[in-house]
């Protein structure tokens, strides 16, 4: 089991190589000279030369790409055009509004997602069933900007309950902070609520029709008994690994969630950096995610041998 | 499968066994047959715009920015005069465009990826480590970083969320032909190319709205939200009513999607 999470953890240095170089040669083939852009328009051709020295994109790329890895290694992911402030910086700056969406968005479908597949899947060809799944299928349609927009119409403008825009840290107080989260998280959450749902109901349909199933009921045990006790979890290995793909592709989603609700976190970032085609942030900003992704799937792999002692390595 | 007797006497039209297939589908998953009409109401609103009682799409009327929905215009007016109706009517045809160009180019590019990983081991290590690394990055980021390397045009958009969507096809080939060599991998990747081009439709949209997309002269669902953006606390149908048909064809094709799961790919709409 050793040998298979190193070989696990191992694996996932060329995924990082193949999305290293990606993220270099974005900034090696973008358009414009970078040392131009930062010279700025007052600039002499020897200040751009100078630069140019200065950056090492004098040098031929393989020593560009090897310089960089090098840095990155190093937790130096370059200087914004834009700002003149490292990457790493900036993105310290609006990582917590980021993470803070994530989680709340994990807390508000994970656990309504969970049971209605759990309850789809019990109540199967019923019309329970039905509006599950139909809510699975609204969720995969309804993108979450146009569904960010129905709510705000909604709830803030309509009814007034809640604020349109905007954050607050829960530092400056849970209250504001909860009622400036409503809305983001169920927008980020709609989709990713619907595939957990859904996953949720295939595999629980697969494990119900098992046999031990059969038996469990067989044996007297109540319904609650046989969906958690023994459905559920038998269930968890594609639960989890959706939760966990989940995640990593609810980053995706903040970029527009964070663009509609005025919220300054890592989305916006990119998004301010592609406007003004600031090439570092975008590079920084796809590298963590990226990361991201791929710690969370190693998670998620190495958790199957904990959750399931059937997986043998 | 022993309903014979009863399909027979319901479709004598349809003896020829492709179509009594695909009428089979729709007969049996209502809501497939739904989309379908839903989305063959779209080709034609798309195909028909110029006679759909619209106007020039682009034509600037300040005097009358911002209208509200009214009997002469139906949905209102942007900050430009522009009609908002019309230009929903002919934004159809870019997303539609989108969703189908995306969805044939990866599914041919992703098919013969598939099979060459399948088949060559060679391939697979190369081609397989650079999927991987691709599907790490969201495709909403990598859509946008590649568009962030080109100048704003259809093609470039079209290309770009390409590149975002082939992994996932590539994949899902490559498993079909690994499992088992006679799957039927063609029927695996047309189901996939259906959610495609809805995710396709999606990923320009929400590239348009950030400004990362369509040309913004261009009128698409996703270019007309973002200019309605600014206002949507005083304007909110520039907004609602693209929003509201990029929905719709996005579900259309999605009911259409799950239709045809069931029916070519048995064992993966178990799993879904």
């Amino acid at each position: 089991m050793f040998a298979y999470i190193i070989r696990r953890m191992l694996a996932t240095i060329p995924v990082m190589g193949v999305v290293a170089i990606f993220v270099f040669s974005l900034l090696y083939l973008s358009p414009g000279d970078p040392a131009v852009i930062i010279a700025g328009d007052t600039a002499t051709l020897d200040d751009i030369a100078r630069i140019r020295e200065k950056l090492g994109l004098d040098q031929p790329f393989y020593i560009q790409f090897g310089t960089w890895v090098w840095n990155l290694l190093h937790g130096d992911l370059g200087i914004s055009i834009f700002t003149n402030l490292p990457v790493m910086t900036l993105i310290k700056q609006r990582i917590e509004p980021t993470v803070a969406l994530t989680i709340c968005t994990l807390l508000v479908t994970i656990p309504i997602a969970i049971p209605l597949g759990v309850i789809a899947a019990w109540k199967a060809g019923t019309w329970i069933d039905r509006v599950v799944m139909v809510f699975a299928v609204a969720g995969f349609s309804i993108p979450g900007f146009v569904l960010a927009y129905i709510l705000i119409f909604t709830f803030s403008i309509g009814l007034d309950l809640l604020p349109v825009q905007g954050y607050t840290s829960i530092k400056d107080g849970f209250g504001a902070f909860a009622s400036h989260m409503v809305l983001p998280s169920i927008t980020l959450g709609l989709f990713y609520a619907a595939l957990v749902a859904r996953i949720t109901r295939a595999s629980m349909l697969d494990v119900l029709s098992q046999d031990y199933v059969r038996t469990a009921q067989a044996k007297g045990l109540s319904n609650r008994e046989v969906l958690i006790g023994h459905a559920l979890k038998n269930a968890a290995v594609p639960i989890a690994t959706i939760i966990g793909i989940g995640v990593a592709l609810l980053i995706s989603g903040v970029v527009i969630t964070e663009t509609v609700f005025a919220i300054p976190g890592i989305g916006r970032l990119v998004v301010d950096a592609i406007l003004r085609r600031d090439y570092p942030i975008i590079q920084g900003v796809i590298l963590m995610f990226s990361a991201w992704y791929v710690l969370v799937n190693l998670a998620v792999d190495i958790s199957y041998t904990l959750f399931d002692p059937r997986i043998r390595y | 499968m022993t309903i014979a007797p009863a399909e027979l006497g319901a479709a004598p039209a349809f003896s020829i066994p492709q179509r009594g297939k695909l009428h089979d589908i729709f007969r049996r998953h209502p809501t497939a047959m739904a989309g379908a009409i839903l989305l063959s109401l779209l080709i034609l609103m798309a195909v028909f715009a110029p006679w759909l009682g619209t106007v020039d799409p682009q034509a600037l009327a300040p005097i009358r920015r911002l209208r509200p929905p009214s009997s002469t215009y139906w949905f209102g007016t942007d900050m430009l005069g522009r009609d908002v109706y019309s230009r929903v009517i002919y934004g159809s045809r870019v997303s539609l465009i989108i969703g189908i160009s995306v969805a044939l180019f990866s599914a041919a590019v992703g098919i013969t990826l598939g099979l060459l990983t399948g088949f060559v081991r060679l391939a697979d290590a190369i081609l397989m480590r650079i999927m991987d690394g691709l599907m790490s990055i969201p495709s909403v980021l990598l859509a946008i970083a590649l568009m962030a390397l080109t100048r704003a045009s259809m093609g470039n958009v079209i290309f770009a969320i390409t590149v975002a969507e082939v992994p996932r096809v590539t994949r899902l080939v490559r498993g079909v032909v690994l499992t088992l060599r006679e799957q039927p991998f063609v029927e695996a990747a047309i189901v996939q190319g259906t959610f495609i081009a809805a995710s396709a439709m999606i990923t320009e949209a929400a590239l348009s709205f950030i400004g990362a997309g369509t040309p913004p002269n261009i009128p698409s669902w996703g270019n007309i939200m973002a200019e309605g953006r600014s206002l949507f606390q005083v304007a909110y149908y520039i907004i609602l009513f693209p929003g509201i048909c990029l929905s719709l064809a996005v579900l259309s094709i999605n009911l259409i999607g799950d239709g045809l799961r069931d029916a070519l790919d048995p064992r993966l709409a178990r799993r879904m």
